[in-house]
């Protein structure tokens, strides 16, 4: 029978969250890296054992974490805790993150635009987000702050900048966003690898359809009004994108205001928030068997984090956009004002697709009927930054 | 040949279980010992610790961690300055402390 098994990250640890197809009785392992910030943790497709995490604190940094059966273990690719280094120089470095500088495949990128205007170094600060390749579990790649994108081909050991991202004529007009200049976002079609999709607070969207060497900005349509040229190339505060496996070419865009879809791999946007109460939020997925079907989680407004009248609701497009209905089944509907994040939506992959979502307020839900009705797996959790689910056999 | 040097070090809660060592380690230095040796011993013999004591680039100290020893903050000090004879001769560790902040 299969069974599901749900990585969190959390602002103080990560939790296993596993269950057998019917999605009501959970067991939870953790904290896993207790007191550090788990910004995100995602397993390999080709290899469902194989999760990676990002580890980081504010004290010392960041920390990579490989586990090889599932989360039960865990160490650092290439040091593994407990084991005599080899003699000579190390061959691993799993937290070491530069920006590549180099005359071979890298421009002299020296700033980007900070919050006055100025120009300011490019400073490693996190991993935001590890997507491992859909064909090799040994290679990942990691969307950092400040925004650049890193590849490993050795699972996780060693780490290596896609420079062309950030050499882009465009990269010195990029600027942070309230949570600092962060990659967050990376998206590979499962029908093409080399095509992938990144996106960046506050610069938009990215495509590379040559495996990451170089890099096309994919904002035309977008509009955010604190812009004052309605065709800036960048400047636009992305927050989440997602798609459906079946129709690669078609994306969907929670932006910092505003629902977006694309049809043409993101050549033109257009707006489809429709009737929803508030098209500002974080997190946006698509049903694993319905590429129609939407999900997102409006919040009041980028003033007030948190759901319109205290009321927790997941909204659902069964037609790709435009309109939404509120699923509110099992789900605060007063006194609720949590948040939930980019990256802390996801969806399984079993016969009755299930949802799933994080919130700040430490509450994991699920809904085991594509959002028809929601239970909480847990409630009381540090607060959520990440979720993934693994659909296992 | 350089005569070595036992040193002790006193690492904060996180990085002990990163290392997955008890309170205090003891490390082999060669004279002259200074904090950048001792890192340098450090991170050879425990290599899941580089990149989070000093930066990987710079090699300059997080700025949320201190270093003491005999009661004195070192933290400011040049980070090659030689340690105390305290500390060279192994009467008192070098303590890498994680500031007090945050929530």
């Amino acid at each position: 029978m299969s069974s599901v098994r749900v990585l969190v990250g959390t602002h103080k640890g990560a939790f296993v969250l596993t269950s057998d197809g019917k999605r009501n009785k959970w067991d939870v392992s953790g904290p896993h890296f207790a007191g550090w910030e788990i910004y995100h943790l995602k397993g390999s497709t080709v290899d469902p054992n194989r999760i990676y995490a990002s580890q980081t604190s504010g004290w010392f940094g960041q920390v990579l974490q490989r586990s090889d059966d599932g989360g039960k273990t865990w160490h650092q690719p290439g040091v593994p805790a407990g084991q005599e280094p080899a003699p000579g120089p190390p061959q691993a470095v799993p937290n070491k993150f530069v920006y590549d500088q180099s005359p071979e495949t890298g421009k002299p990128l020296t700033t980007h635009q900070f919050y006055d205007g100025s120009q300011h170094p490019w400073e490693f600060k996190r991993v935001w987000h590890l997507e491992p390749c859909l064909k090799n579990p040994d290679t990942v790649f990691a969307g950092v702050e400040d925004a650049a994108i890193f590849r490993s081909t050795d699972g996780g050991e060693n780490w290596h900048e896609l420079s062309g991202l950030r050499g882009h004529p465009t990269g010195p007009f990029w600027s942070p966003g309230a949570g600092g200049m962060c990659l967050h976002t990376i998206v590979i079609d499962p029908k093409n690898t080399d095509r992938m999709y990144v996106a960046i607070s506050a610069a938009g969207a990215f495509r590379t359809d040559d495996g990451g060497q170089t890099w096309k900005p994919i904002n035309k349509g977008l509009y955010s009004k604190y812009i004052p040229d309605p065709n800036a190339e960048v400047g636009h505060c992305v927050h989440r994108i997602a798609l459906h496996p079946s129709k690669p070419d078609t994306l969907f865009m929670q932006k910092h205001w505003d629902v977006m879809r694309t049809d043409d791999a993101g050549d033109n946007w257009t707006k489809i928030s429709g009737n929803l109460p508030t098209d500002f939020g974080f997190c946006i997925d698509v049903h694993a068997h319905e590429p129609e079907t939407v999900y997102v989680v409006p919040i009041k407004s980028d003033s007030e984090h948190f759901p319109m009248d205290g009321a927790l609701r997941v909204f659902r497009s069964k037609s790709g956009g435009n309109e939404w209905e509120a699923l509110t089944n099992g789900l605060p509907q007063k006194d609720c004002y949590v948040n939930v994040l980019r990256d802390a939506m996801a969806v399984d992959k079993l016969d009755d697709c299930g949802i799933y979502f994080g919130t700040t307020g430490g509450q994991v839900y699920v809904s085991p009927n594509g959002g028809d009705k929601w239970q909480p797996i847990v409630e009381n959790l540090p607060s959520v930054l990440s979720v993934e689910v693994q659909t296992l056999a | 040949m350089e005569p070595t040097n036992q040193i002790r070090v006193q690492l904060p809660y996180h990085l002990r279980n990163l290392a997955q060592v008890g309170n205090e380690i003891t490390l082999e230095v060669a004279s002259p010992v200074s904090i950048t040796t001792v890192l340098d011993a450090l991170e050879a013999r425990y290599p899941m610790l580089r990149g989070t004591i000093r930066d990987h680039g710079t090699l300059k100290r997080r700025p949320f961690l201190r270093f003491f020893a005999c009661q004195e903050d070192l933290s400011l000090d040049p980070m090659d300055n030689p340690l105390p004879a305290a500390v060279t001769d192994g009467r008192e560790p070098l303590l890498i402390i994680g500031a007090i902040a945050g929530g």
